[in-house]
């Protein structure tokens, strides 16, 4: 089969609306597909880990205020996918924000398996601020 | 993304169509809590047509199970496929959920 085209890197600011998330969500995996990144991939890893992102920096970051920005990026870096979301909140501490599913009482928690999913679907999440809060997300293509 | 309610004897099934995120997921709750609301005790979300589920996604599955178990009834799921399937073992959701293989196997199953 021929491989598509590469596409552009995405760079790409969304009001803070969960409406905005599965178009986004589409736009970066159909540059994984471009880029060869397998099938699993396109259809757990990234959806999932990005949605997660997304569905922080709206929800929590900039606590669904429309007005609020998140900056959205994605580029191909040779065989990897990196992923920047930035939100306009004062961030957080991504180890003592992740839960384990597995400890006690968490599995019927509503809530709080977000940062696990991200980090179990990803090879790297990192944090950090930079005048926004930025959460990375980078994932090598398998 | 839609959600489709059929019935088939006393159990209401719920094809989801598309993804369940944290966009959508409350239209789901309702479409559950309306067939609770007309007695429906049992509740089969059936994911053959689904691409992904989020966090959120989950969390609504585990609300409704809640709400259904305080009722006497119980919401069962059928049809993941091998990535939607790796989402619930991760979370440890395949040990909270009753999960069938088939739509017909989990009518069996109620």
């Amino acid at each position: 089969m021929e491989a598509a085209p590469a596409l552009e890197d995405l760079d790409i600011r969304i009001p803070s609306d969960v409406q905005y998330i599965a178009d986004i969500v589409d736009q970066v995996v159909r540059r994984c597909a471009a880029a060869q990144f397998p099938r699993r991939q396109l259809a757990l890893n990234v959806p999932v880990a990005l949605t997660e992102a997304l569905s922080n920096a709206i929800l929590r970051g900039n606590r669904e205020v429309v007005s609020r920005v998140v900056h959205v990026r994605a580029r191909m870096e040779a065989d990897r996918l990196v992923l920047e979301v930035r939100d306009e909140g004062e961030g957080f501490d991504l180890d003592a924000c992740t839960e384990d599913p597995a400890r006690e009482g968490n599995l019927v928690r509503e809530d709080g398996r977000g940062l696990f999913l991200m980090r179990s679907l990803m090879d790297h999440v990192e944090r950090y601020s930079d005048g926004g809060n930025v959460v990375r997300l980078t994932l090598r293509r398998a | 993304m839609t959600f489709t309610v059929t019935q088939s004897g006393d159990v209401s099934i719920v094809e989801v169509d598309g993804q369940l995120i944290v966009s959508n997921r409350q239209e789901l709750k309702q479409k559950v809590l309306d067939q609770l609301e007309k007695g429906t005790r049992k509740v089969l979300v059936d994911f053959a047509r689904t691409s992904y589920i989020d966090s959120s996604g989950l969390g609504v599955l585990v609300s409704l199970a809640k709400r259904m178990r305080e009722l006497g009834g119980d919401l069962r799921l059928a049809n993941l496929n091998d990535d939607l399937q790796t989402l619930f073992e991760l979370t440890k959701l395949d040990t909270l959920f009753q999960i069938s293989e088939s739509r017909e196997r989990a009518l069996e199953s109620f």
